[in-house]
């Protein structure tokens, strides 16, 4: 449930739903973000959710943050929509030149190479949420011993297709982007179609990711 | 068959074709992008008669030169911008606000932008594009939008659909102001900042840096000392948010922002003063002051009836 709704500037409301970050507190959000959108409220222009927020912008002229505040406060959320789980199985490739900070992680985490990877390709992870860049996946969560922070200094330009880690999550630049997390490794599989303007994303919210390892000639040879 | 069109004989540095953006994309990522200054789009397309949605050629500092081949049409620019229309040989001063009429080759040549980002070029008419998501507005970092997504290139052509025959013989008075301070309300992590810190904020100058783009504008300044904690979990963005990420430096999220950010909220930009904002070039000197939610919604509603207001002198 939302514990606090406060005004973000003055054209976006900011819904908290506590300082928690675990997949049902996700799946609340996500089924307030659903419920939203399904209202169709006059003057909203976008909804965001989040781990453990939703943000809710709108057009000033159309509506303000009392006005909204009060539709929010009093909306019923959707029953028996429960969130489809997609399952998805992500190739990654692995060699050199796709895990720029293998060597990186290795240190940080007093991990060796395989050890890393074998964790990685262990879990199933859960999706967050989608954004920061269009499509992008925030993956949870990620096992313990895997936990760094970013890079002290961000990248300007990461690959397209890189899997990165940071703290509890992974996630998947969907194009090449400035962007400081750890990459452990390159995917062939799109991620964003803009072409597909009803789906564009491949992974949405509430989705399941496993991660495979494929070897450079497959990766070279991938066709969707 | 497109008998209308405009040769690019030289494209600008950063020429788009933006609308009133996108949205309800938010949630997979994708922004709301469309004129950074609004105002100066609507104005653009009332003074020649299209509807107040249609596409404009947005242009950064120094913007297109042009070549019209075609049937006679009416363009018309906003902003502070310098340009020369050439007919033959004869080349006149162009006026901002005042719509001119081109004719088949004459020469458009937008020079620069005067102390000021954005300017905005709209035609009597439509242009030939791709629309994605019911806008054209263009994402160069995320390739969205018309002209595959990218700005316009040299020796690219563009293609006018169709011609409106409302020759508007439009004219407005207007004189763009530079903004020195920018009124925000407090951010959802004001909290993070030391006394010092917030006090710094509200009260010294901070310069706009190099690092601007549609994206963001980043801003230099005595440093910003944050006692909670960097970084925040990620959650949503909206233009006008300013995070403070461990450097100290604010940003500010414009048009192009990434979606969602993990640096704390100091502020947040009232809707009243983004496009005054955003016209802010690198080494403008700018200063924060606190208003309330109460005062941002006035502010913004004498906003909105001035612009209103200009659109009805035209």
């Amino acid at each position: 449930m939302i514990k606090n709704i406060s005004n973000l500037g003055d054209a976006a409301l900011y819904c908290d739903f506590g300082k928690e970050v675990n997949k049902d507190i996700n799946t609340q959000v996500i089924k307030y973000f659903k419920t939203i959108q399904k209202k169709n409220i006059a003057g909203v222009n976008n909804i965001t959710p989040s781990y453990n927020k939703l943000i809710i912008s709108f057009d000033l002229k159309k509506i303000n943050f009392n006005k909204l505040k009060k539709v929010i406060d009093n909306i019923e959320i959707i029953k028996g929509d429960s969130i489809q789980n997609k399952k998805f199985e992500i190739p990654v490739c692995c060699e050199k030149e796709f895990s720029l900070d293998i060597k990186r992680l290795e240190e940080k985490l007093k991990m060796k190479e395989e050890k890393i990877y074998e964790i990685f390709f262990e879990k199933e992870f859960f999706c967050y949420m989608t954004g920061f860049i269009a499509g992008m996946p925030f993956l949870g969560d990620l096992d313990e011993n895997l936990r760094a922070k970013r890079l002290d200094t961000p990248r300007v330009k990461v690959p397209k297709g890189s899997i990165g880690l940071t703290e509890q999550f992974a996630n998947i630049y969907t194009f090449e982007s400035p962007g400081g997390w750890n990459i452990i490794g390159n995917t062939p599989l799109n991620i964003f179609d803009s072409t597909k303007e009803k789906e564009p994303n491949l992974i949405n919210p509430g989705d399941l990711v496993t991660f495979k390892r494929i070897t450079k000639e497959k990766y070279q040879n991938y066709h969707e | 068959m497109n008998k209308n069109y405009f040769e690019i004989i030289r494209a600008g540095i950063n020429s788009t074709f933006q609308d009133l953006g996108r949205n309800n994309l938010y949630h997979i990522g994708i922004p709301f992008s469309g004129a950074m200054d609004n105002r100066n789009y609507l104005l653009a397309n009332k003074l020649t008669g299209n509807n107040h949605n249609d596409p404009v050629i947005e242009f950064a500092y120094q913007g297109p030169h042009l070549k019209y081949h075609g049937d006679k049409i009416n363009i018309a620019i906003t902003g502070d911008v310098s340009f020369k229309i050439k007919k033959s040989d004869n080349p006149i001063d162009g006026e901002c606000y005042q719509s001119f009429i081109l004719e088949n080759g004459d020469e458009l040549d937008i020079i620069s932008t005067n102390k000021s980002v954005y300017g905005y070029l709209a035609i009597s008419g439509t242009f030939d594009l791709k629309f994605q998501w019911s806008s054209c507005s263009t994402n160069t970092k995320a390739k969205i939008g018309s002209n595959n997504g990218e700005k316009l290139s040299d020796n690219q052509k563009i293609n006018v659909k169709e011609i409106n025959n409302n020759f508007v013989n439009g004219k407005l008075n207007y004189v763009n102001t530079k903004i020195e301070n920018i009124r925000v309300i407090k951010g959802t992590n004001f909290n993070y900042f030391s006394e010092e810190g917030k006090k710094i904020f509200f009260k010294n100058e901070f310069k706009v840096s190099k690092l601007s783009d549609r994206m963001g504008m980043r801003l230099e300044g005595k440093k910003i000392e944050n006692i909670v904690d960097t970084n925040i979990r990620s959650e949503g963005l909206i233009k006008g948010v300013i995070q403070v990420p461990a450097d100290g430096n604010p940003i500010i999220m414009l048009s192009d922002h990434g979606t969602i950010g993990g640096y704390p909220k100091i502020g947040v930009v009232v809707s009243a003063d983004y496009d005054k904002l955003v016209q802010l070039t690198p080494g403008s000197k700018v200063k924060f002051q606190e208003v309330d939610l109460n005062s941002a919604e006035t502010l913004f509603k004498l906003y909105d009836l001035e612009t209103q207001n200009l659109i009805s002198q035209i």
